[in-house]
């Protein structure tokens, strides 16, 4: 232990601590801008400034490691002066139009000028040019917002190991920016919006759709429906005033339908089909392996669920798209469906049938738009994708009090899920939904795991792998008696990469791999609430892994709507319908 | 002064140090620093007083101790040949005239820290050296296989930035990343490249090394004074009757540095290079050249009455808003504001109170900036906007 003494009281710290934290266990919040718990330490907006006995320079808290006997004083007069320079000079460098920002009241910026009372702007404006790069369908940067605190590079970095973003140019002309500052939309980004998540201005925010969702919903000619991801039931209430981990699905549900929506339904439907066809698509491919020994047919076989891990993927290893399941994710299931068997069934001119998606994500944007989405006609199926942040924001525009909501239920049709469905969500769930479905049809018995939780495929650690063994199968399946099925799950690109290195290597082999872009999956998605950090990525997986417990179905075999969908529509899994609707093909980027 | 009295003069003042130019048998010298052993190497520079030549002024035996003292399976000596400081151009020459004492300091630091890897980062602009460095580097690992010591040196070409002559940002422009400089601690000495334990030199301050180990560490203490031991090479520019590199002690006080170099008309010298003080004639007397006085990397740039200390100031601000790395807020943003605030003031839509908020600015960021750079724009710029307010106001 170390001794310091925090503003004239002497307190013991470990080796090792920064001063920014041992002030937090004094109680005391240093102010920060470029510091990010899921990050490295940067130290560069110098807005955490302490001062430190004996040192004629003030330190970064967030970076400075405490040592025997320093005589920390975090709010001196030289502290008070130096912090109210930096942020009227970050103003001065700002294009300060809050009233017009997506940010407005959830700005790190706009907090710290409000706590130090900058009335009068003393410097200069450095009359920083409106400079908006829309060219991406996901994510939308403006460099006259930017406060070079370079947490989005960092993210681009480390966490997704892309860099995608960079720091360009010195002096002045520093900035953020992409390869040859070419338009973020033609760049090697996955948008994933885990840079949104993490910009503490508005500099980075998500492509908004509410506009044209707002005008579907106010045009009686259109039969809008919507759908909603599993991860934003467990997150939409940190944006109206919850605390992180409240389920919300029933208040969500009402809140959509107060919104005008005709239907609302739920991307669960589609996760738990998604099992169905994913897992039927690895069985055919351990068969064609393991069977008939075809050199054509590749393992492991990749989820593909996450849009941002599949442009990755497209990017960064071309040779290993087929490795990755051609089933379309169940928001573009979802999307196929809605406009052809629920149209049918609900007798509305599929050109009429608008489909909304609630998504945790801002790659969704993106995968909507891929000219791969598009089954009936020229239209996307998914025609507009909103961010859990961006469905929050209706709602506080329509004046709901979202406590106070009822709870409803989800239209049926394409609304019934089950608690596979939902553990879509979490890091690990599409693995262990397709356990409790894929073990079932091999052997006919449930997963052999208490109340159906596979325990070592969920947690936060970036890599996890297990091995489940299969034994006592049906006949039909009996080639697969006693394989040891190798299972990987990753989360955050950075790993998918090492994970990717690994198999490339020769070092790691598995069967079947779960990747998430997002850390945590997509409850820590682009497009959740903002902030998002570990501790509030595991309320949320707590609230998902409750939401499963108490659903009535937890398998996806055993929805009766996705049971029905097969009996009248698609007859069978990897059937001629499945093909044409729920599959797809990948292009290298 | 004739100019011709002022020649003899400097002749005799530089014939009191004479240490770096000097010819020396470097093979002899290695074999006596491995006959002295790395403790006492570290003492006698340690003992000589010796503190960096590069700007910062740190104590090198102190910072080879540091260094000897972390367990590692790797170390590396840097010598910084950055050379970036507007008016300093001293380097150049000692690697032009005297590139085996640099490898000689080099392998010195090694001997005396337990490094096997030197590096030279070599300022882009002086890439003309490569060939007869590299040449001096094949003769110098010849020598030190004869002497069967284990150190190779290698050269590395900067990246034209001035930052990176800054130590933590060369270190990261070395492992392949934009020259930032890194959060201190952890200083190089204890992670430096590749995490490794880094001794980063000066190469004049590397020569004087060689020289205390040839000639004793009492022959460099007895030169300068109490507090700045040792000679210094000295880049005079600007309005000089005698421009170039010269060898002289330190610790001279301004007021004989400019009756030496001066054109009779002397009204500032700027000490130090851009980041350095701007010394107004008035303060000529009381100014001693020296770490306990006024600091120099080496750079003396003189300027007598014809020269506008406006667009001096202007210059070196528009050079640092160039060359601040841009990562901090005080240093990218401050410098623009000083830059655009002189002009304002100049320009009349600022009044003489902005000056006052600029001054306190530049304090702000001399205390908040993360590295060097930033750090010194406030030494230029309050003494040159105190001393010669009224050129920057009027
Ligand atoms: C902006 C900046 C530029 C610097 N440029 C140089 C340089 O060109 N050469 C140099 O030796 N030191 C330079 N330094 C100082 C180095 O960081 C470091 O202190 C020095 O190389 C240590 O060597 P010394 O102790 O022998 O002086 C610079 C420092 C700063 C802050
Ligand atoms: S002080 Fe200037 S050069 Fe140094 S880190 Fe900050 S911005 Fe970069």
């Amino acid at each position: 232990m170390i001794r310091i003494i925090m503003n004239g009281s002497p307190m013991e710290v470990e080796e090792g601590t920064r001063v920014l934290a041992a002030a937090q266990d004094a109680g005391v919040r240093i102010p920060t801008l470029c510091y990010h718990k899921d990050l490295c330490v940067a130290g560069n907006c110098r807005v955490c400034l302490v001062e430190v006995e004996g040192q004629r320079a003030l330190q970064a808290a967030c970076a400075l490691p405490v040592s025997e006997g320093m005589t920390i004083r975090t709010n001196s007069a030289a502290v008070r002066a130096a912090r109210k320079h930096v942020i009227e000079l970050l103003l001065s460098e700002h294009r300060v139009d809050c009233l017009k920002c997506a940010r407005n009241g959830n700005c790190e910026l706009q907090n710290l000028a409000e706590e130090y009372r900058v009335e009068e702007r003393e410097f200069i404006d450095l009359g920083l040019e409106r400079s908006l790069d829309r060219s991406s369908p996901s994510i939308e940067k403006d460099d006259s917002k930017c406060i070079r605190c370079q947490r989005c590079v960092r993210t681009c970095t480390e966490l997704q190991r892309i860099s995608a973003l960079t720091v360009a140019h010195k002096g002045s002309k520093m900035r953020v920016d992409t390869f040859f500052g070419n338009p973020l939309g033609d760049v090697v980004c996955s948008n994933c919006g885990q840079c949104v998540s993490r910009c503490p201005t508005g500099a980075l925010v998500e492509r908004s759709s509410i506009d044209s969702v707002w005008s579907a919903l106010d045009n009686p000619k259109l039969h809008v429906v919507v759908q909603t991801a599993p991860a934003v039931r467990v997150s939409i209430g940190e944006e109206l005033g919850c605390e992180p981990g409240k389920r919300a699905t029933g208040q969500m549900v009402t809140a959509l339908r107060r919104l005008g929506f005709d239907k609302v339904f739920d991307t669960d439907f589609t996760a738990d089909l998604t099992i169905i066809e994913e897992g039927h698509e690895l069985l055919r491919r351990l068969k064609a392996k393991l069977l008939d020994h075809d050199e054509n047919t590749v393992l492991p076989m990749f989820t593909s669920c996450s849009p941002g891990w599949v442009k990755f993927l497209e990017h960064q290893f071309p040779e290993h798209l087929e490795n990755l399941s051609t089933c379309k994710s169940p928001q573009q299931m979802f999307g196929a469906l809605a406009k052809t068997w629920y149209a049918s069934q609900a007798q509305v001119d599929p050109e009429n049938v608008v489909v909304v998606s609630i998504m945790p994500c801002t790659a969704k944007k993106f995968e909507a738009d891929r000219p791969e989405m598009r089954s009936v006609g020229a239209r996307p199926d998914v025609d507009h994708v909103l961010t859990t942040r961006e469905l929050a924001r209706m709602i506080r525009q329509s004046g709901f009090d979202f406590g106070k909501l009822e709870e409803q239920a989800y239209d049926t049709l394409l609304g019934t899920s089950t608690g596979a469905g939902v553990i879509f969500g979490a890091t690990g769930g599409v693995m262990e939904a397709a356990l409790r479905t894929a073990y079932e049809v091999v052997t006919g018995r449930p997963v052999p795991f208490r109340n159906l939780e596979i325990l070592p495929v969920r947690g936060m650690e970036g890599i996890r792998e297990a091995v489940i063994p299969i034994e006592g199968c049906l006949p039909e399946w009996s080639f697969l008696e006693g394989v040891d099925l190798r299972i990987a799950i990753t989360h955050g690109l950075a790993n998918a990469w090492e994970l990717i290195e690994g198999i490339k290597a020769g070092r790691l082999s598995y069967h079947f791999i779960e990747v998430m872009a997002c850390p945590g999956g997509c409850l820590g998605g682009g497009g959740q609430p903002i902030p998002t950090d570990m501790e509030i990525r595991l309320e949320r997986m707590a609230a998902i892994y409750e939401e499963d417990r108490q659903m009535p179905l937890r398998k996806s075999h055993e929805n009766p709507d996705v049971q029905r969908l097969y009996e009248e529509f698609l007859k069978e899994p990897l059937g001629e319908k499945s093909h044409e609707l729920l599959h797809t093909h990948y292009t290298a980027r | 002064m004739t100019t011709k009295e002022k020649w003899t003069r400097l002749q005799q003042q530089q014939g009191r140090v004479r240490m770096i130019f000097e010819e020396v048998d470097c093979a002899a010298l290695l074999r006596k620093a491995i006959s002295l052993g790395q403790e006492s190497i570290i003492e006698w520079i340690e003992s000589s007083g010796l503190r960096g030549r590069g700007g910062a002024g740190f104590p090198t035996g102190r910072k080879w101790r540091l260094a000897a003292a972390q367990k590692a399976d790797r170390k590396f000596v840097i010598c910084n040949a950055d050379e970036g400081e507007p008016g300093t151009f001293k380097d150049r020459r000692i690697l032009e005239e005297q590139a085996i004492k640099v490898c000689t300091g080099m392998a010195l630091c090694a001997l005396a820290t337990g490094a096997r890897e030197g590096i030279i980062y070599l300022r882009a602009e002086y890439s003309y050296l490569l060939t007869s460095l590299e040449e001096t580097i094949q003769e110098f690992h010849l020598l030190l296989k004869k002497l069967d010591l284990p150190f190779d040196i290698v050269i590395r070409s900067g990246s034209g930035a001035y930052v990176c002559g800054e130590e933590t940002a060369l270190i990261e422009s070395l492992e392949g990343r934009r020259g930032e400089p890194r959060n201190k601690p952890p200083f190089p000495v204890e992670k430096g490249l590749h995490g490794f334990p880094t001794v980063v030199n000066n190469v004049e301050t590397l020569v004087y090394c060689a020289m205390i180990i040839e000639r004793g560490a009492e022959a460099f203490r007895r030169l300068g004074t109490k507090d700045s031991q040792g000679g210094k090479v000295f880049s005079v520019s600007g309005d000089a009757d005698i421009e170039g590199i010269f060898e002289l002690e330190l610790g001279m006080s301004l007021a004989s540095f400019v009756d030496l170099f001066g054109d009779g008309d002397t009204k500032a010298v700027q000490v130090g290079g851009s980041s350095g003080h701007c010394v107004p004639r008035k303060k000529f007397d009381e100014t001693v050249i020296g770490f306990e006085g006024t600091p120099t990397g080496g750079s003396m740039m003189l300027f007598n009455s014809s020269r506008s200390m406006y667009h001096i100031l202007h210059n070196y601000l528009e050079f640092f808003e160039e060359e601040s790395c841009g990562q901090c807020t005080p240093c990218r943003v401050g410098c623009q504001q000083l830059l655009r605030g002189i002009e304002a003031i100049k320009k009349g839509e600022k009044d003489a109170h902005y000056l006052q908020e600029l001054l306190r600015l530049a304090r702000t960021m001399s205390v908040s900036s993360k590295c060097g750079l930033g750090q010194s724009v406030a030494n230029p710029f309050i003494s040159i906007a105190q001393n010669f307010r009224e050129e920057i106001l009027y």
